[in-house]
């Protein structure tokens, strides 16, 4: 079977170019703080989801639904009529992370897919088969700190189908679980569904350095001939100790795993996921492109050096020009 | 009126054996604390250090009238680790409670407790959770106050709010500590073993920001919710977890008892806690909704 690719919806027109470029699944959110991506000027209205699965279905293609922060006390209805919506509209699953949600959703839509959002943080078997049998859930999206040996035993005892980060930009820390945002900005990810949100992102030009804050702290610094990045906590610059300023908890760079698409499949992924609700259009297609033309080349059995073209196309597009293979390959933690 | 509990949390940090063993013989022996929760919270490589002095420990705790919990790992990443915890949840010698989703499956359908690790921000999740048998749940400590005092007035189950103690704010499954001595997780020769409090991690202007301790990342300010206790009281929470710290935890605890019962104000009491845990400024930003570094005076 060849693997799905479920690519980022931002938008709607993010939607189109990426079913146009060959995605078999988009995902996306409400224009709320209901999922993890709750930027100002991305997601969907219920008008715009109803286009979208529209035109997706039309195709032949899927569109799943995002309802991935968690339900704040005594606002939990805001999160369900999310999920009421995404039933209504014909979602092919949603995704989500809230025990409180997917109760929720098993009771009131049995019959909706319920994938298991990253965000849930579930990062053994058994917490995987704690959510598979509590909420039924057709698939989980596995966090980014597995190796392809664990992700291979994880397939072989996990009754459920697993989708996998292909490209995009990583976290270090287990997600779903980290207030490191919350501690320089006062609004929780999980809660509302931003990390840095911009409100709190401010760039100074000192001494020909150009600083990037986040709330009251400098999270790093760029001369004038590097590239300068966006100031989330864990990929920025700091002193430890003694040590110079260093990235003491992860590069900023951009997980590219498209050498390990037949080793992903074979590991039995059933779906390669695409980071990047907070990307445009053309980033979309383009990245969208280039892994189907991978996907299917390996799904015939060709060597994917034949298509340079395409791996060359990927690494460009990686974020700041520095790619990793993640944790996929071994030595990462 | 319900009486309130002080509960000091497990060391997040990685401590030679006999200071452990010595601090929780001192807490035995001379602190005011009704629970205290013991294991390794962490990281698994740690231990097995402790594991030989950990039931003269649960012995003398007991023996001087304190309930004691075993708390689990935060991130079980490993199968190793995994067996690891389905024999903590076997142990029946105190409540189990679950920091991480693997170990809320060993424990379901018999009473345990709710780490701060787990996420509940809503009366369903914790509704869920009371029906798989959780009978107490301390919170997420970036909670605001006015989401701990909804959670509260819906519980059916006693709530628990971490008042001290620098804040757990991010687990991984990569080390820092190795990273930082430029060694891999499995080579890390417990660089952690040198801070006590957590290694300093400070901006590019030299700002104190954050704590590394391995795998898990901490605030550098220190929560400190004296001022909130009698707000959080009147919500209905009654029991007040404390972090330790290399200071003196015995002293800390009799201070936040001290306000609890009305002896001491919040402000007076905040100035004796200050020099007890040198070079950690306090932090209740989360409760009022604030970015969690900063100190809103009491009040």
């Amino acid at each position: 079977m060849i693997p799905e690719i479920v690519a980022p919806g931002g938008t709607p027109a993010a939607l189109v170019a990426a079913i146009d470029a060959g995605a078999d699944t988009v995902y996306c959110g409400f224009r709320d703080a209901t999922n993890a991506r709750n930027y100002p000027g991305l997601n969907f209205t219920a008008t715009d989801l109803k286009e979208g699965i529209a035109y997706a279905h039309a195709r032949g293609r899927k569109v799943n639904v995002a309802i991935n922060t968690y339900a704040s006390a005594g606002n939990t209805r805001l999160w369900y009529n999310a999920v009421d919506t995404a039933a209504a509209l014909g979602a092919d699953a949603v995704i989500m992370a809230d025990i409180a949600l997917l109760d929720y959703t098993t009771r009131a839509h049995p019959n909706l897919r319920r994938h298991l959002s990253v965000q849930a943080g579930a990062a053994t078997v058994a917490s995987i088969e704690y959510y598979y049998e509590l909420f039924g859930i057709s698939r989980m999206i596995l966090p980014r700190m597995f190796t392809l040996d664990e992700i291979a035993e994880l397939k072989a005892r996990a009754p459920i189908e697993i989708e996998c980060f292909i490209f995009g930009s990583l976290s270090p820390m287990t997600e779903g679980r980290c207030s490191l945002s919350a501690y320089a900005t006062g609004r929780s990810p999980n809660l509302c569904g931003v990390c840095s949100p911009a409100e709190f992102v401010r760039y100074d030009t000192v001494d020909g350095e150009l600083i990037c804050r986040l709330g009251d702290f400098a999270i790093n610094a760029f001369g004038a001939d590097e590239a300068a990045g966006y100031p989330t906590v864990c990929k920025g610059r700091y002193s430890a100790g003694e040590a110079d300023p260093a990235y003491v908890f992860e590069e900023p760079e951009c997980l590219n795993a498209a050498e390990y698409i037949g080793a992903l499949r074979r590991a039995g992924i059933c779906a390669f996921k695409i980071e990047g609700r907070q990307r445009g259009r053309f980033y979309v297609a383009e990245v969208v492109a280039a892994f189907r033309e991978l996907i299917d080349a390996e799904a015939r059995g060709e060597a994917l050096a034949q298509h340079a073209g395409a791996l060359e196309r990927l690494r460009r597009l990686a974020e700041g020009g520095e790619e990793t293979r993640g944790a996929y390959r071994k030595g990462w933690r | 009126m319900t009486t309130d509990s002080l509960v000091l949390g497990p060391v997040l940090f990685h401590w030679p054996a006999e200071t452990l063993r010595d601090f929780y013989f001192r807490i035995a022996d001379e602190a005011d604390y009704d629970t205290v929760c013991l294991g390794e919270v962490v990281c698994s490589k740690r231990t097995s250090f402790f594991a030989e002095a950990l039931p003269q420990v649960i012995a003398r705790l007991v023996s001087a009238g304190k309930e004691v919990l075993l708390s689990s790992l935060a991130l079980v990443s490993d199968e190793r680790e995994l067996a690891a915890m389905r024999a903590l949840a076997a142990d029946t010698s105190g409540l189990v409670e679950a920091n991480d989703m693997a170990v809320l499956r060993e424990l379901r359908g018999r009473p345990h407790a709710i780490g701060p690790y787990v996420n509940i921000y809503n009366e369903d999740a914790l509704d869920f959770l009371i029906r798989q048998g959780a009978v107490r749940a301390c919170l997420n400590p970036e909670l605001p106050g006015t989401l701990i005092a909804d959670l509260a007035r819906l519980s059916s189950i006693p709530l628990e709010v971490m008042v001290f103690g620098r804040l757990p704010l991010a687990i991984s499954a990569r080390c820092f500590h190795a990273r930082a001595e430029d060694r891999t997780k499995d080579g890390c020769q417990f660089a952690c073993k040198a801070d006590s409090d957590g290694r300093e991690v400070r901006t590019i202007e030299e700002v104190p920001f954050l704590a590394m301790n391995g795998l898990q990342t901490l605030s550098h300010g220190c929560a400190n919710l004296l001022g909130e206790l009698a707000p959080l009281r009147a919500a209905g929470v009654h029991r007040f977890r404390l972090s330790p710290h290399s200071g003196d935890m015995v002293a800390t605890a009799t201070l936040f008892r001290d306000v609890l019962e009305g002896r001491s104000e919040p402000g007076a009491a905040t100035q004796r806690l200050a020099p007890l845990h040198p070079d950690m400024p306090f932090a209740n930003g989360f409760y009022h909704a604030a970015p969690g570094h900063q100190f809103l005076a009491p009040g």
